[in-house]
């Protein structure tokens, strides 16, 4: 190489000419990663017959044997005979058309099912704002404080003459979405707050900050929320009430706010000292500086593991379960008890996982952009 | 390196011996924890007065000069800036720092802000100055420093004697009475320096108060009234530029000469 080089005259110039086909294009592409030796080659063909075989396994399963909608007898119950004797080698889809509904809504009222659809849409269209860096100002609190009495009006109703529904009969994806909107739009502030707290010189706050920290970060979920729904009514005088889906928000919003305290610190921590002294020498106040030059900085560093976490909890809402709140997967569950549709189970997590995957794939794919957006400035 | 400057002739002192003293260091002290870092450091800059201050390194001329707008605080002893004393009183800290620039050596520019916006935010935040006002002010400043066509770029495009340059810019868009440099061209490429210590130099003929921590020799005998040696937290030597670098009376000072000299 380096003789080539040497070898060409200088006072010519040399061309700028195109790289050969060999080492640009998809046949070099297919060469270096999938062919590059015998080995490779025959492990690419190896995993690419178990690939082809598991793909055309599953659509055989999923469409070509599957069967999408079944007859009710005069009682309106399903008559899966057709189903069973699939035995496995094909999808029931006939379990999702038939409790859809359910599935996504629980057990809110049927008549009134279009009221919790509209919150969903309310929901993601909340998100898609929110999202929009257009909105990034003032305009978005009012956005938000509209959007969410609405969507409280709509889920209890007793106004504008639609008939009450009361908390207990919510279910399904509407409870998803408000226990990790809420959880979320709670903890991501709070949690801010909790990272510069432990940060604070005065000792006060830093030790409530690190004993908060420290004490929620170390129960599990699952107790935290026990505790929300069983141990918490003790303590309250008789006859006051905190309903149930509050509580558990609560309880979300604090082991939230915990985690995410410590990925706003790591972002914190990541920040030159020079930048806190060059805004401390400006003149710049606590809440100036750390508005204007700290948070935007240390947020744009983590925001990977942020959203790594937001997606964690957005899942993690659905161990509200075990206190027997009707979230997206317990009314998928509670879907498949009746003995009809017993032994579909696997219909049914498919069709309710990839409701959670379309969320959180969302959330991954527009913190991508928002990432490589914000760090233009670290572009030269 | 800096032959080119010894030639120029020494700016006209602008030292106003008629009004206070722009900065007081009475008996400082101040400790890293068992560290004794700074050990009764006196020093009176009059207004308009240039001081260059020198040393090993380690001889706590840096933390000095950060004692003056309190990015550290010192122990024992009364600082005085512009008449105010600094304490825990965070009203008099916020009016010492307003009327306090400072350079750093690491620039320490916000990255995720353009150049303009580095140089309006305390105006606008601290000065409440109107937008409109403050950008044009920082328009003004960024030509004096001789880069305005960078002004919508972003710090980490700039070269880094650019980014010296809108560092000083910055400090000098709240327009303080006082400029503190620390180091300021000791994280530059030889060839950026000149650029740096020019706008010093034009800075210094405008009568600015500044005290500067260097290890620029030819900028110290252009520009300074006075030279300050440091070494081991005292202030060892102190006097013209001539008196200090000429004609040193300690043995420390000698020594520190001889290997300035030597390194370049």
């Amino acid at each position: 190489m380096s003789d080539i080089t040497v070898n060409t005259p200088l006072t010519s110039g040399s061309e700028h000419r195109a790289a050969p086909i060999s080492a640009i294009g998809p046949v070099a592409w297919l060469r270096e990663n999938l062919f590059s030796g015998w080995l490779s080659t025959a492990v690419t063909l190896v995993l690419g017959y178990l690939i082809i075989r598991a793909v055309m396994g599953f659509v055989d399963w999923a469409f070509i044997n599957a069967i999408w909608s079944v007859p009710l007898n005069a009682n309106g119950v399903a008559q899966t005979q057709a189903c069973r004797e699939l035995h496995g080698s094909g999808a029931c889809w006939a379990v999702v058309t038939e409790k859809h509904r359910f599935m996504l809504f629980g057990t809110y009222p049927y008549e009134q099912h279009w009221r919790p659809a509209v919150v969903c849409l309310l929901f993601i269209g909340l998100f898609i704002v929110s999202a929009m860096r257009r909105f990034w100002n003032w305009t978005l609190i009012p956005i938000w404080m509209v959007t969410l009495t609405a969507i409280g009006m709509l889920m209890w109703g007793g106004v504008f003459g639609l008939p009450f529904v009361q908390q207990e009969r919510w279910g399904g994806l509407p409870i998803t979405l408000i226990l990790s909107t809420f959880g979320l739009a709670f903890a991501f502030p709070l949690s801010i707050l909790v990272a510069l707290g432990r940060r604070s010189n005065l000792p006060a706050i830093k030790v409530l900050c690190v004993v908060y920290v420290e004490l929620i970060r170390g129960v599990p979920l699952i107790s935290l929320l026990f505790m929300a729904s069983v141990m918490f009514p003790l303590f309250l005088p008789e006859g006051m009430n905190i309903d149930k889906l509050l509580r558990a928000q609560i309880a979300i919003i604090l082991f939230a706010g915990a985690y995410l305290a410590e990925v706003v610190r790591a972002g914190l921590q990541s920040l030159p000292k020079g930048q806190y002294e060059a805004a401390d020498a400006m003149g710049l106040s606590y809440w100036q500086k750390t508005g204007f030059i700290i948070l935007p900085q240390a947020l744009r560093m983590v925001i990977p593991p942020l959203v790594n976490t937001f997606i964690g909890f957005f899942k993690d809402t659905s161990l509200v379960l075990i206190i027997g709140i009707f979230d997206l997967l317990t009314a998928g569950k509670t879907a498949i008890v009746e003995p009809a549709w017993q032994g579909f189970g696997v219909e049914v997590y498919i069709f309710v996982g990839l409701i959670y995957l379309v969320f959180c794939f969302a959330m991954s794919k527009y913190s991508q952009g928002l990432e490589a957006d914000l760090n233009r400035h670290r572009r030269r | 390196m800096s032959a080119a400057l010894e030639t120029v002739a020494h700016v006209a002192s602008s030292v106003r011996t008629d009004a206070p003293p722009a900065i007081v260091l009475d008996k400082v002290n101040k400790w890293f924890g068992a560290l004794h870092v700074l050990r009764d450091v006196d020093l009176q800059v009059a207004l308009g007065e240039r001081v260059v201050v020198c040393g090993p390194s380690g001889s706590g001329k840096s933390t000095m000069i950060r004692c003056i707008n309190r990015l550290e605080t010192h122990q024992e002893g009364k600082i005085l800036v512009d008449g105010i004393e600094l304490s825990d009183d965070v009203r008099a800290l916020d009016a010492i720092r307003r009327e306090v620039g400072m350079v750093f050596q690491s620039f320490n520019l916000f990255p995720h802000l353009s150049v303009l916006e580095n140089c309006t935010l305390a105006p606008i935040w601290v000065r409440k100055m109107p937008k409109k006002d403050a950008e044009e002010l920082a328009m003004e400043y960024l030509t004096r420093v001789k880069i305005p066509e960078q002004a919508l770029k972003y710090p980490g495009q700039l070269s880094g004697g650019q980014q010296q340059r809108v560092a000083i810019a910055r400090a000098l868009c709240m327009k303080p009475k006082i400029m503190l440099f620390d180091e300021p061209t000791s994280a530059l490429d030889p060839e950026m320096i000149k650029e740096v210590l020019d706008t010093m130099v034009m800075l210094a003929a405008e009568g600015m108060t500044m005290i500067c921590v260097t290890h620029e020799m030819g900028f110290a005998r252009q520009v300074a009234d006075r030279v300050v040696f440091m070494d081991r937290g005292e202030v060892v030597e102190s006097g013209t530029p001539e008196q200090v670098f000429n004609d040193p009376k300690t043995e420390r000072l000698q020594l520190f000469l001889s290997q300035i000299l030597r390194g370049h």
